[in-house]
């Protein structure tokens, strides 16, 4: 299920959380109700972790990670760096680069299994985001934004991409994702998806301007309603676009 | 560009999004909303006035542009769309597309202008908007308006002008002067009064400068004074009511004179009888004996003042029946005289009596055997004229001939329209007097029209119009052409007919 929060009068949730299927990263608020949504909706199956990177709290947009690994920029501190390595869990691997791209969140979008990558990142980066994260690395654009990572987001089970993807571009991606893939908005009308979003497989947390319509959209692309996280099933991916609710 | 470098260009097809309110499909835009939707979240006219209140002048009908502009415009009209679209605050808001009149009745004192504006909402989308203003015509008298409606006499200068003499002679000759001059355009009201005119100004400068045109083409004598109305010792603020009082000196063209000694002698013994032959700013004196002539101006005069022996209506009409002409034509002045001896008998002597008189005048170049002449009979005059007793022992000549009669061939002509016309000041007539004295400012008006048509020179200063109405019939010009004076076509201005100006056509005068 969907979820609507807010982040201190914020609706760019996912400018300051990290979700995935094993981890969750939250920032550090000024108050503990972020927190404890976060807390209420996923603490029994994966670890939530507050943490900051480099001193900052817009995490989400700062590291890129999966299931397999968790990419950090190299303004990380060497404590923030050991507090992951002892709060995730231990197959996670937890990795600081050096890109001067520092912010992965926005450069690098991934799941489980691909990651679509800034067309600027050092080969270095790639190399290593195949090997941290475990995936196939394609370097692409959305909808003529270099800044993958803000304007898509997408899980193993399908993906939402910036409103103004074109047909022809939505083709290519969700051949080269494997996964459905829908143009759509989020925090009613906001293009920049995965700032106002954060999803993995089973559930996703929006920022609370988000629409109902959005909302659907959402949870039908991303298969959030027949989906439990006891239920993760590797089923077969097609590579199936435009099916609104 | 890519394409026209050969690139190959992937055919982009522009997906469709779910409005993020409603949930149906649509082309992807900057606020990601379908345009119902952008309309009933955004008001662009939020903020904007829907209802103003404008100042309308009923009389003159403008539109009050604050702080103090009174603007005319017409129901409907550019000007007035454009004073309506100025008058709306907050308007920079917005970008204005496009304004209209929405069609109000008239008299409801509504305006109605539906106004299209554009304005930039939610992450670049530009949302484009119409709407209705209302505008409440407000009636309120402007300033010059009200002052009209609650003192209409509300002159500050008055100049009355004043002849003492029995006719309107100079007046009519004055009226056109004025009337070309313009000199009189600034007259709030123009009054006729008896032996004169008054004119009445809204300010005293307009006052002064009238008198000194007056100055400049006759020969006056003025004092003026001045009333106060109200006084603010506070601000020091006086408001006075100026009366000036121009008396235009009683000698008058074609007047018969007996100079008083002492003038006569000033001007080196001439006359002491003279003809007036012409009141510009200077009086010219002609001695019809000696063909001397004299200037006197205004100063000269009103020193030591005279009065007329004979004036122009105690004319007597005689027939020539010799002329013999004494010296060759001479020019006087800037007209031409001889000296003849002639042979006179009154018009209304011929075949009663065979009282001839023979006499001297100066008109030997015009007249001839058998011509009627207009001449002052001294030989019957009952004059009690004191300067004439001062003369002891001067023997006044029998007559004294001052112009040709054209009274004869004008016969034929009575009640055909003249060629040409002229304009007239929009005077009030005091109504009061009678039909009488309407009756004889009309002869005289008469007059005073045959008298330009005989002389060019008072012509000369005055405009004549053409009349549109008068055809000439060629029998006409074929039979009486050859003596009577007239005025020739090229004299005569063409009349500006402005369709403003009809009742300035109405006020016009054969």
């Amino acid at each position: 299920m969907a979820t609507r929060l807010q982040f201190e009068n914020s609706c760019e949730v996912g400018v300051f959380s990290k979700l995935t299927n094993a981890y969750c990263l939250v920032a550090i608020g000024g108050s503990e109700s972020f927190y404890s949504v976060f807390e209420s909706e996923l603490a029994d199956v994966i670890p939530v972790v507050k943490t900051s990177i480099g001193g900052t709290r817009i995490i989400g947009r700062l590291c890129a990670g999966n299931k397999k690994g968790l990419l950090l920029p190299h303004t990380t501190t060497d404590q923030e760096l050991q507090h992951l390595r002892n709060s995730l869990p231990d197959q996670v691997v937890v990795q600081r680069i050096e890109e001067k791209l520092s912010a992965l969140g926005n450069c690098i979008a991934c799941n489980d299994h691909v990651a679509l990558a800034h067309t600027d990142l050092d080969r270095e980066t790639e190399e290593m985001v195949a090997d941290v994260l475990g995936v196939e690395v394609f370097r692409q654009t959305i909808a003529g934004n270099i800044l993958v990572g803000s304007y898509c987001t997408f899980s193993n089970r399908g993906g939402l991409v910036h409103p103004h993807t074109s047909i022809e571009d939505l083709d290519e991606l969700s051949t080269l994702l494997q996964v459905p893939l829908v143009a759509g908005t989020v925090n009613r009308g906001s293009e920049v998806i995965a700032a106002g979003m954060t999803v993995n497989d089973w559930t996703a947390f929006c920022g609370s301007d988000t629409t109902a319509t959005e909302l659907s959209v959402i949870e039908s692309v991303f298969k959030l309603r027949e989906a439990q996280p006891s239920a993760i099933v590797d089923e077969m991916r097609k590579s199936l676009i435009d099916s609104y609710v | 560009m890519a394409e026209e470098a050969g690139m190959f260009v992937v055919h982009q097809t522009v997906g469709s999004v779910l409005c993020c309110k409603c949930g149906i499909p649509m082309a992807p835009n900057a606020a990601n909303m379908c345009v119902k939707c952008l309309r009933s979240e955004i008001d662009i006219t939020e903020g904007l006035q829907k209802n103003v209140t404008i100042v309308h002048c009923p009389e003159c009908d403008t539109y009050l542009q604050p702080p103090k502009t009174w603007i005319k415009a017409q129901l409907e009209s550019k000007e007035l769309l454009t004073f309506c679209v100025k008058r709306l605050k907050n308007l920079n808001r917005v970008r204005l597309i496009h304004a209209e009149f929405i069609w109000t009745e008239p008299h409801s004192k509504r305006i109605k202008v539906k106004l299209r504006v554009q304005k930039e909402v939610l992450n670049g989308a530009i949302l484009e908007q119409a709407y209705i203003v209302e505008y409440v015509q407000q009636e309120h008298m402007c300033e010059s308006c009200s002052r009209v409606q609650a003192n209409p006499d509300q002159w500050v200068a008055s100049v009355q002008l004043r002849q003492h003499v029995s006719h309107r002679r100079t007046f009519f000759y004055l009226e056109q002067l004025i009337l070309r001059h313009d000199a009189a355009g600034r007259a709030i009201k123009i009054k006729q009064m008896d032996q004169g005119i008054d004119f009445f100004f809204a300010n005293r400068s307009h006052g002064v400068k009238f008198v000194e045109f007056i100055g400049k083409v006759t020969p006056i004598r003025s004092r003026h004074d001045k009333q106060l109305v109200s006084h603010d010792t506070k601000s020091n603020n006086y408001n006075y009511k100026y009366t000036f009082s121009v008396e235009i000196c009683p000698i008058c063209r074609e007047d018969l004179i007996c100079l008083p000694p002492k003038v006569a002698v000033n001007l080196g013994n001439l006359g002491p009888l003279v003809i007036c032959t012409k009141v510009s700013n200077s009086i010219a004196l002609l001695d019809p004996f000696t063909l001397r002539h004299c200037f006197m101006d205004a100063d000269q005069y009103w020193r030591s003042s005279f009065k007329a022996l004979l004036s122009s209506r105690q004319l007597v009409e005689y027939i020539v029946l010799d002329v013999e002409i004494v010296s060759s034509e001479v020019n006087v002045g800037g007209s031409k005289y001889a000296l003849a001896d002639a042979q006179v008998a009154r018009v209304s002597d011929f075949g009663k009596n065979d009282t001839i008189f023979n006499i001297r005048t100066h008109l030997g170049h015009l007249l001839n055997p058998g011509d009627h002449a207009l001449g002052y009979d001294l030989y019957a005059a009952n004059s009690n004229d004191m300067e004439l007793e001062k003369y002891r022992g001067f023997v006044l000549p029998e007559a004294i001939l001052i112009k040709k009669s054209y009274e004869e061939k004008r016969q034929r002509k009575r009640g055909k329209p003249r060629s040409w016309k002229l304009k007239s000041l929009n005077m009030e007539v005091d109504d009061s007097k009678g039909r009488a004295d309407q009756e004889k400012m009309n002869t005289e008006y008469e007059v005073f029209l045959r008298d330009l048509e005989e002389n060019p020179e008072l012509r000369f200063n005055i405009s004549l119009y053409r009349n549109k109405e008068y055809q000439p019939s060629e029998m006409a010009s074929m039979t009486d052409g050859e003596d009577l004076p007239s005025v020739p076509l090229e004299e005569l201005l063409a009349d500006l007919d402005l369709s403003e100006e009809e009742d300035g056509d109405d006020s016009m005068r054969e």
